[in-house]
């Protein structure tokens, strides 16, 4: 049974650190106004390079390892999913549950073999 | 009270943020609401006592699929203007698949209202334990009674694994420049590495 | 605490609502200060192991030094780079910050001392601990410029690398817990090893889970030797490069908070949280309060996670990968397999 009164905190507490994060970004911008520690200029503005005017675009096409790292943590993050939900129950279910979940590890590390040997997983 | 006040302000920005996922003009925006939506989705559920889904949504929707949406929206070189020309293009299309939309939304409806569908008798197995924790419940009836299909569920995560290698990764030739063999690298001593040579005065040493 | 309240004259609601905003500031403003103080701990231990003295200057030795940098911090202007995505620039430190608060709302200090003892804590801490990545993201992105971006990807790729193996050691911890309740987690550590221990580090099944656990953190957290994030030879300052004042602070603070909510995690998951250490009343050290058998056992791993970021060198980021997916997550994996087949023996009896 799902006890909702231990749930209120949670919000309650999330208010209470957006409000605190919020108050720690936006109140020394407001402070620096009345210091006169706030004046900006062009080139303080600019992005950091190493002293000159950045060439291109920074958001520029990436490795496409990096998706296939985000796919990969998908999957084993959805098994992490079921494996939650099993450890607290597989004691009383027995040995066919146990077998189940076996049975689902084993096809998944088919899977993470075949990952392993087509080289998905180096980074050269 | 605070339940219904609290259920308006999930849904009101679930809501609200799905809209803004739509309208956001840049894509990484709309990811970001999308998160903002999946987010208070995860509210809801725990207010009709579903935690371990909420917990799941947080942790797989956006711990991990809005993930890879962020990861490859960002990365994304897009054209506006090519956009709108698309727009022209696919307009018929898009208002087809939203009739469409329209007919199932109201063809849901009615079906609603047309009384509950009967799907055979319950026959008990399935009944929440209202002692036990969500978890447990889930639990119990995933992999027992649908322990079958929890394995199928399996195979479908087997076939997105390879299916995803198959389609992203263009491994290297073996013995490419760059590849290394960790194995290697950690058998190798120094007596195969270096060698010591004593030269005399004036010679130089032969490599 | 809402009963003290109620005899203050309040009625029910209003007490439970004083006691429980009572009971998060009571969290979340000594954690600031904490987060204060260990980074001054952390500069104290590098510059012992350097053979430095440290920070000295400001206040007894150097105690305060945290808050002049704190203060400093405040009064400076909040740049925001032109090019930048004003919102979204703003928004990262907020997100980082307030995930990284929000995760401490399950921990149990003691017995009965924890702000919502929900069924699914781990699982909690797990899901907050995954939002975490957001605020390296979007700082990365919105700051339009190049280091920054770069960094956000490795830290983005590296956190998710390193959650899917702290995922599958969560795993065995509840296995033998039989519960993901964070204080049942802790009773079930009550006299673990041999009656006398109070902790799962003592058992031999679960001890490698907890090494693991440990380097996996460290990589979850992005300290040396797995600070890649903010590799300044590569990167100048990472994720943060455009940050200035508070905004800059928030990541900081953040960071640290994480640190000592990972520090708190191993505590709780393998040194047996609030209890003490041995489960013998020789001195009546049942006597002391749970909080701070709590805080020594954070200060020890702190203590470690200092001490390594003082020795160890950094990982090259194929090194690190490798780690996480070819070594961690097998291993994690096999982990699972034995646990869960030693428990079905010796709790449910071989097959009748």
């Amino acid at each position: 049974m799902v006890d909702l009164s231990q749930y209120l905190p949670i919000l309650i507490f999330l208010i209470i650190a957006l409000g605190l994060s919020a108050l720690f970004v936006f109140l020394p911008m407001g402070v620096a106004r009345l210091t006169g520690a706030h004046n900006p200029d062009a080139e303080k503005l600019s992005e950091y390079e190493c002293g000159f005017p950045a060439f291109e675009d920074p958001r520029s096409q990436f490795d496409v390892r990096f998706y296939l790292v985000a796919i990969l943590f998908i999957i084993f993050d959805l098994e992490a999913a079921f494996l939650f939900p099993w450890a607290v129950t597989v004691f009383d279910l027995g040995w066919s549950a146990w077998i189940g979940m076996m049975i689902f590890l084993g096809i998944l590390t088919v899977g993470f073999v075949y990952e392993w040997k087509s080289g998905a997983l180096d980074w050269e | 009270m605070i339940q219904t006040l609290a259920f308006y302000l999930f849904a009101f920005l679930v809501l609200a943020s799905g809209v803004f996922t739509i309208l956001a003009r840049n894509p990484v925006h709309s990811v970001l609401w999308l998160i903002l939506a999946f987010f208070n989705a995860a509210g809801l559920m725990i207010l009709v006592g579903a935690e371990f889904i909420a917990a799941l949504l947080v942790i797989v929707y956006v711990g991990a699929v809005a993930v890879l949406f962020l990861f490859v929206v960002m990365m994304l070189d897009i054209d506006f203007a090519e956009l709108r020309a698309g727009f022209v293009k696919n307009f018929p299309l898009g208002i087809a698949i939203a009739l469409v939309l329209l007919a199932e939304l109201i063809l849901g409806i009615g079906a609603y209202r047309a009384g509950a569908l009967e799907l055979g008798v319950p026959d008990g197995s399935a009944a929440p334990l209202m002692d036990r924790s969500n978890l447990e419940n889930l639990g119990t009836v995933l992999y027992g009674k649908y322990l079958f299909l929890f394995e199928a569920a399996g195979i479908i995560l087997l076939v997105a694994m390879v299916g995803a290698i198959a389609l992203t990764h263009r491994g290297r030739p073996e013995g490419a420049r760059g590849h290394q063999d960790i194995g290697k690298q950690v058998r190798r001593r120094p007596g195969e590495a270096t060698e010591m040579k004593k030269p005399e005065i004036g010679k130089g040493v032969e490599l | 605490m809402t009963a003290f309240f109620q005899s203050l004259g309040m009625n029910y609601e209003w007490a439970w609502f004083v006691a429980t905003v009572a009971g998060i500031l009571l969290i979340a403003l000594p954690l600031m200060l904490a987060v204060a103080m260990i980074i001054y701990v952390d500069r104290k231990v590098w510059a012992a192991i350097a053979l430095r003295r440290g920070p000295n200057v400001v206040g007894p030795f150097g105690l305060l030094q945290s808050f002049a940098d704190g203060l400093k911090v405040f009064l400076q202007e909040t740049i925001i780079p032109s090019a930048a995505n004003k919102g979204l620039f703003l928004i990262a430190p907020i997100v980082t910050f307030t995930v990284a608060l929000l995760a401490w709302a399950v921990i149990p200090f003691g017995p009965e001392a924890v702000l919502a003892d929900i069924n699914i804590g781990l699982l909690y801490v797990l899901a907050i601990s995954s939002l975490g990545v957001y605020g390296v993201v979007v700082s990365g992105w919105a700051s339009n410029s190049k280091y920054p971006f770069f960094s956000a990807m490795r830290a983005a790729a590296q956190m998710i690398s390193y959650e899917v193996s702290i995922g599958f050691l969560l795993v065995c911890v509840i296995l033998w817990a039989g519960t993901s309740n964070m204080n049942g987690i802790i009773e079930a550590q009550r006299g673990h090893g041999l009656g006398i221990v109070n902790g799962f580090f003592f058992n031999p099944l679960l001890f490698p889970i907890w090494v693991m656990f440990l380097i996996s953190a460290l990589a979850e957290t992005a300290r040396a030797p797995f600070d890649l994030t903010e590799a300044e030879s590569e990167l100048v300052a990472g994720y943060q490069t455009e940050y200035s004042s508070m905004s800059f602070a928030l990541f900081w603070l953040g960071e640290y908070a994480n640190v000592l909510l990972m520090c708190a995690l191993n505590a709780i998951l393998f040194f047996g949280g609030w209890l003490p250490p041995l489960n013998v009343d020789l001195i009546p050290w049942f006597d002391i309060p749970g909080w701070i058998w709590l805080f020594a056992k954070i200060f020890m791993f702190f203590f470690i996670f200092s001490w390594v970021k003082a020795t160890v060198p950094r990982f090259r980021y194929d090194q690190l990968m490798r780690l996480g997916w070819k070594v961690f997550l097998p291993l994690s994996l096999l982990f699972i397999v034995l646990v869960s087949g030693w428990l079905m023996l010796t709790r449910y009896g071989v097959a009748a």
